[in-house]
């Protein structure tokens, strides 16, 4: 089977990302959407500690410590970029303001309820921080995930058995097998990773998926 | 003549006390008042309870105080860091009280602490762990959380110029929570890259006006 490797997911992500939209993009793998964009389009991007139009990783020797994105690591920003305080950038995100934004999941329900900050596993500090804002805040929720956790369990579900992060928010799923929207209470799959059969993407989802019509081959560069 | 500029930490420091509450700005390590932080260590203060977004990053400030156990409590979003394990070692050991707030939420009680606001709805945690037990309320079709102000006892920050008055301006990402974080704490202490003299930073460029801080001390990176 032809899966998705994670660089994959994120261009096929960056397709979808239109002109002039204003993005927030997860920690981790969210993070290399903003590789795949396509040239021709102007994205603004968001980073919660308060970047508007960041812009990509700097060269080696030209980090500065005071120019950070939401993990933490080295950034620019673009000209045009500005710098607000938390509490303004949070506005933007809680005021929807922000068209889409991109993150990572434990569990999506089909109903668009997403679980992405805690487990069940109380022994590890549970940490939050913009994820909730987010959930609730964008306009567009895409999330980024394998189809299934390591030990094989389904990720895409009936019903998230882990915390919630928000309800009803996911309404895209781009997994390392197929392109999902989320929508009317279920799974619609629009594009299937090639050599994946329908049985196949049945088997390793814990809910019933929709095939559209015109659902079609999921393409994307080798990467 | 207003002159909020002092020269050493026990100045900066005035009232501090065992069990403070403490808001410390930084986004992980930018903005963090480390050297602040760190005069609290020397001092000895004890059970302190330190609201901040992160639990401390690397081998500063807040994860210094955590390894000597003088936080008695964090109210935070995120806790842990890449580089550090002393949060959950605590945690897991039942050394550490966390409360963790979405960071939208956290910060807007903030600002609610600091602008006189009794409370504010906000759909972000609703039917989640974290609204459980809170007021709920139906608006234009969509269900609220009731969130309450939060405040503290001192806020640190850190800043790149002040003038005596207390008006500061920023370094990049650095800029975080202090703003906020000023507002909302009864005594606000600000360690600074530099001093500037009054009228040097032009009012446009004013980023948190002096009202809202207290003191302000030089402090070289270290």
């Amino acid at each position: 089977m032809a899966r998705l490797n994670r660089k994959q997911i994120a261009w096929r992500v960056a397709q979808d990302i239109p002109e002039g939209a204003y993005v927030n993009l997860g920690i981790g793998a969210p993070e290399m959407v903003a590789n795949y964009l396509p040239d021709d389009r102007e994205v603004i991007i968001h980073s919660e500690n308060g970047l508007l139009g960041m812009g990509p990783t700097p060269p080696p020797g030209e980090e500065n410590p005071d120019l950070i994105n939401a993990g933490k690591k080295p950034v620019t920003l673009l000209n045009g970029g500005s710098i607000s305080h938390h509490t303004d950038s949070f506005a933007m995100i809680r005021g929807g303001h922000i068209d889409i934004c991109v993150l990572g999941a434990f569990q999506i329900a089909q109903n668009g309820d997403l679980a992405n900050w805690a487990t069940l596993d109380n022994s590890r500090p549970p940490g939050v921080g913009g994820a909730m804002d987010l959930a609730v805040g964008a306009k567009d929720v895409f999330v980024i995930t394998d189809h299934c956790t390591r030990d094989g369990q389904a990720k895409l579900l009936e019903q998230c058995s882990y915390p919630l992060t928000g309800t009803g928010v996911v309404t895209r799923v781009y997994s390392d097998h197929a392109l999902i929207d989320v929508r009317d209470n279920s799974f619609t799959v629009r594009e299937i990773a090639d050599g994946i059969s329908y049985d196949d993407l049945n088997d390793i989802t814990g809910a019933e998926l929709i095939f559209a019509d015109d659902c079609a081959t999921l393409q994307t560069p080798a990467l | 003549m207003i002159d909020k500029r002092v020269y050493d930490f026990d100045t900066a420091l005035d009232g501090m006390k065992d069990g403070a509450t403490i808001m410390s700005a930084g986004f992980g390590a930018a903005g963090a008042p480390q050297e602040l932080l760190e005069a609290v260590l020397d001092r000895g203060y004890r059970d302190l309870v330190i609201i901040s977004n992160n639990a401390g990053e690397g081998e500063r400030g807040l994860i210094l105080l955590l390894k000597e156990r003088r936080i008695a409590k964090v109210i935070c979003s995120f806790p842990t860091s890449s580089n550090s394990e002393i949060t959950k070692e605590l945690y897991s050991a039942g050394l550490l009280e966390l409360e963790i707030v979405p960071q939208g939420t956290m910060s807007e009680r903030m600002r609610a602490g600091g602008a006189g606001i009794g409370g504010f709805y906000t759909r972000t945690s609703v039917n989640t762990p974290l609204s459980e037990g809170k007021e709920v309320r139906t608006i234009d079709g969509e269900d609220y959380v009731l969130e309450y102000p939060l405040t503290a006892e001192f806020a640190f920050l850190k800043a790149r110029e002040a003038d005596r008055w207390g008006n500061l301006t920023y370094n990049l990402s650095a800029r975080g929570f202090g703003p906020t974080m000023a507002m909302a704490a009864d005594t606000t202490i600000v360690q600074v890259d530099r001093f500037v003299e009054l009228g040097e930073i032009d009012p446009e460029q004013v980023i948190t006006p002096g009202i809202y801080v207290d003191r302000v001390m030089e402090v070289e990176a270290s």
